[in-house]
């Protein structure tokens, strides 16, 4: 597995803040300090507790790494394998992930060609374990492989990570918005989408949107 | 009014004029009918809205639209510190507000590595104040049920019980709904005196209550024609369409994260999983009912607890990177404070002042990572999927709420059925929009 692993990027990881912030007032240090590019990690075996097992029995091309964090399990995903994956989680009798908890977004955007990713949370009621599994999509081309036909109950999830991201999952029976208005513009659980969005009318008056009002900060 | 559209006649009713809508559609040769119902209408539970294609009584098709309550609640957490986080996440599930709040900070306490170093009395006050919250929301599941298929008296009765959990909780966390009481580390407050004897009070009085409701509709024969073999879904429906709570126990399945994947100390408690095999509405309100009287007995246990081995103990991590002061005195001015910390940072150590300040302004950072821990609220899993990127503030809480994954199955339970029994069924599920729109 570990050959699959992406390659360290070349030039040094990029740092700001600790000397090194620039158009703040803030002279701590402190103020704004990230660490951008971070290496993806894969944790190295033995993964401990029925980890291994999971891993062993998932056995597949498209895990990309597996990640053992504060006693859970993630397993990355290539997307072009998540369907035959999903399906042998399911259905593989040492796995039997018959329960899938649904589907949630996150955005990355400083992570460059993986800035969205759709990741989901099995358990599995025969062996009473827990599984995370996380699909990564490049911000210019959102589209993961749908498993509704998998785990039916992913059908509105999809629709609600789509409706909140962007990210576009093929083959979904109906893939619309499900809880922003179907005519609303942008994604709004998106790191690029400010909070509130719009200006909040009044009769005669007109409050910006938070991200226009004066800022103290 | 009737008015032409491409799909066919469309027909509006205002209120006050159903004899026009009867006539109209008497007159109308065309079998198949499409109605909307809600998202205001009174047995939705909140703003659903249920579009039911019918012929004659029966429902061929039947579509749930959601979205009617979307307050933007995960994306407010981002601009939030992780505790003002607790704030947000209770308002979700509004019915069972401390679950919310328990998943969301047991998530956060994962990914601090502090799970610990929780102390024992907060675990017991967490699952003392989670299954008063337990009883609570199923009263309200199974009175405005009652209502729903037009007996008022349990409604009366379940409103009369729940307002006893209610007061139970405002009188120790100063709220009846909404409560941010769970916090990161602990809880915010240790109860107050008095506490216990209202509790106990409340154990004296609740069995004979739930006796009551149990006399009333267990064999009730009008309740029960409306409930048995209604909304029927199976085991394999269930585990499809991810369904979990007390759905998923009426199939027969005993499967509860109190038991299967404790937390908060639950294997330590002694109690038994409600479950039914008849895969209906009855075997729902069977294992709600059930569920309260386990829950009377988890709460007599944490309560000895309380008042035993675990008396005077902290209730808030003694970590003065992350709690907060807990034990709090009542002030002149009405409010929680204590005294002792305040005397200490106002007059004696200026370090601590700063401190304080810092903790209580910017919030305390948590390292980068992810979690999910899900508790089993009243109506199956809830999870946070919590992300941190080592900042003071969520980069991403998802909660993965029961009520929404549940609603998925109205089609499965309503189709081919009477349109009569989508109330029940729709009911028998126990949706609060609020968790559902988040």
């Amino acid at each position: 597995m570990s050959e699959n692993l992406p390659e360290v990027p070349e030039q040094p990881i990029a740092r700001t803040g600790m000397f090194g912030t620039s158009g703040s007032g803030d002279t701590s240090g402190y103020g704004g300090l990230v660490v951008r590019r971070p290496v993806p990690v894969s944790t190295p075996r033995p993964y401990g507790s029925y980890f291994d097992e999971i891993v062993d029995g998932l056995d597949h091309e498209g895990v990309e790494r597996v990640v053992v964090d504060r006693g859970e399990l993630t397993v990355h995903v290539a997307r072009e394998h998540l369907l035959e994956v999903m399906q042998k989680l399911r259905d593989d009798p040492a796995l039997r992930f018959e329960l899938s908890l649904g589907v949630s977004g996150v955005h990355y955007p400083h992570e460059v060609g993986s800035e969205l990713r759709a990741v989901y949370h099995l358990c599995s009621i025969t062996h009473n374990r827990r599984v995370r599994v996380e699909c990564a999509t490049p911000d210019d081309d959102r589209h993961v492989p749908s498993t509704v036909s998998v785990y039916p109950t992913h059908n509105w999830h999809e629709r609600e990570t789509f409706d909140f991201f962007g990210i576009i999952f093929d083959g979904h029976p109906g893939l619309t918005r499900i809880e922003m208005p179907d005519d609303w513009e942008g994604h709004p659980q998106r790191k690029d989408y400010p909070l509130g969005g719009i200006p909040v009318e009044y009769r005669g008056a007109e409050i910006p949107a938070p991200d226009q009002r004066r800022s103290y900060a | 009014m009737t008015t032409e559209a491409t799909e066919g006649k469309v027909y509006d009713v205002a209120g006050q004029d159903w004899d026009k809508l009867t006539e109209a559609v008497a007159e109308s040769s065309e079998e198949r009918l499409v109605i909307n119902m809600g998202p205001q209408h009174p047995s939705t539970h909140g703003v659903l809205r249920l579009v039911l294609t019918l012929d004659g009584e029966t429902v061929t098709e039947a579509r749930t639209v959601i979205g009617y309550l979307h307050t933007g609640i995960e994306k407010n957490l981002e601009y939030r510190t992780w505790t003002q986080g607790v704030t947000f996440v209770t308002r979700m599930d509004y019915l069972s507000p401390i679950f919310n709040e328990t998943t969301y900070c047991l998530g956060v306490e994962r990914l601090l590595g502090i799970e610990d170093r929780i102390p024992d009395r907060a675990q017991a006050i967490r699952v003392l104040t989670m299954e008063l919250t337990r009883i609570s929301s199923h009263l309200m599941a199974i009175c405005t049920y009652g209502m729903e298929l037009g007996a008022t008296t349990p409604f009366l009765y379940g409103l009369r019980d729940r307002e006893m959990v209610l007061d139970i909780m405002e009188y120790i966390t100063g709220l009846r709904m909404n409560m941010a009481y769970i916090r990161p580390g602990g809880v915010s407050v240790d109860l107050p005196a008095g506490a216990v004897d209202k509790i106990g009070e409340l154990l004296k009085v609740m069995p004979g209550r739930i006796k009551d409701m149990r006399k009333l509709l267990d064999a009730n024969p009008v309740y029960t024609r409306r409930t048995k073999d209604i909304a029927y879904l199976d085991l394999t429906g269930c585990m499809a369409l991810g369904i979990t709570g007390p759905v998923l126990k009426a199939a027969g399945l005993p499967w509860d994260l109190r038991k299967s994947q404790p937390y908060c100390g639950y294997e330590t408690y002694d109690f038994d999983i409600a479950t039914q095999t008849t895969c209906d509405v009855y075997g729902r309100y069977q294992v709600r009912v059930t569920e309260m009287e386990e829950s009377l007995k988890l709460i007599e246990q944490a309560l000895d607890r309380l008042t035993g081995p675990l008396k005077n103990q902290p209730v808030m991590i003694e970590d003065k990177k992350i709690g907060w002061p807990a034990q709090l005195a009542l002030g002149p001015d009405g409010l929680g404070n204590s005294p002792d910390h305040i005397a200490h940072i106002m007059s004696s150590s200026m370090e601590a002042l700063i401190h304080h300040f810092k903790l209580v302004t910017e919030g305390f950072r948590v390292p980068a990572g992810q979690a999910y821990v899900p508790v089993e609220s009243p109506r199956g899993e809830l999870g946070a999927h919590v992300v941190s990127d080592g900042g003071t503030r969520p980069y991403r809480v998802h909660f993965r709420d029961p009520s929404f994954t549940n609603l998925q199955a109205v089609p499965a339970m309503c189709e081919g059925g009477y349109i009569a029994d989508v109330i029940s069924a729709v009911a028998s599920l126990d949706p609060v929009m609020g968790g559902v729109d988040r």
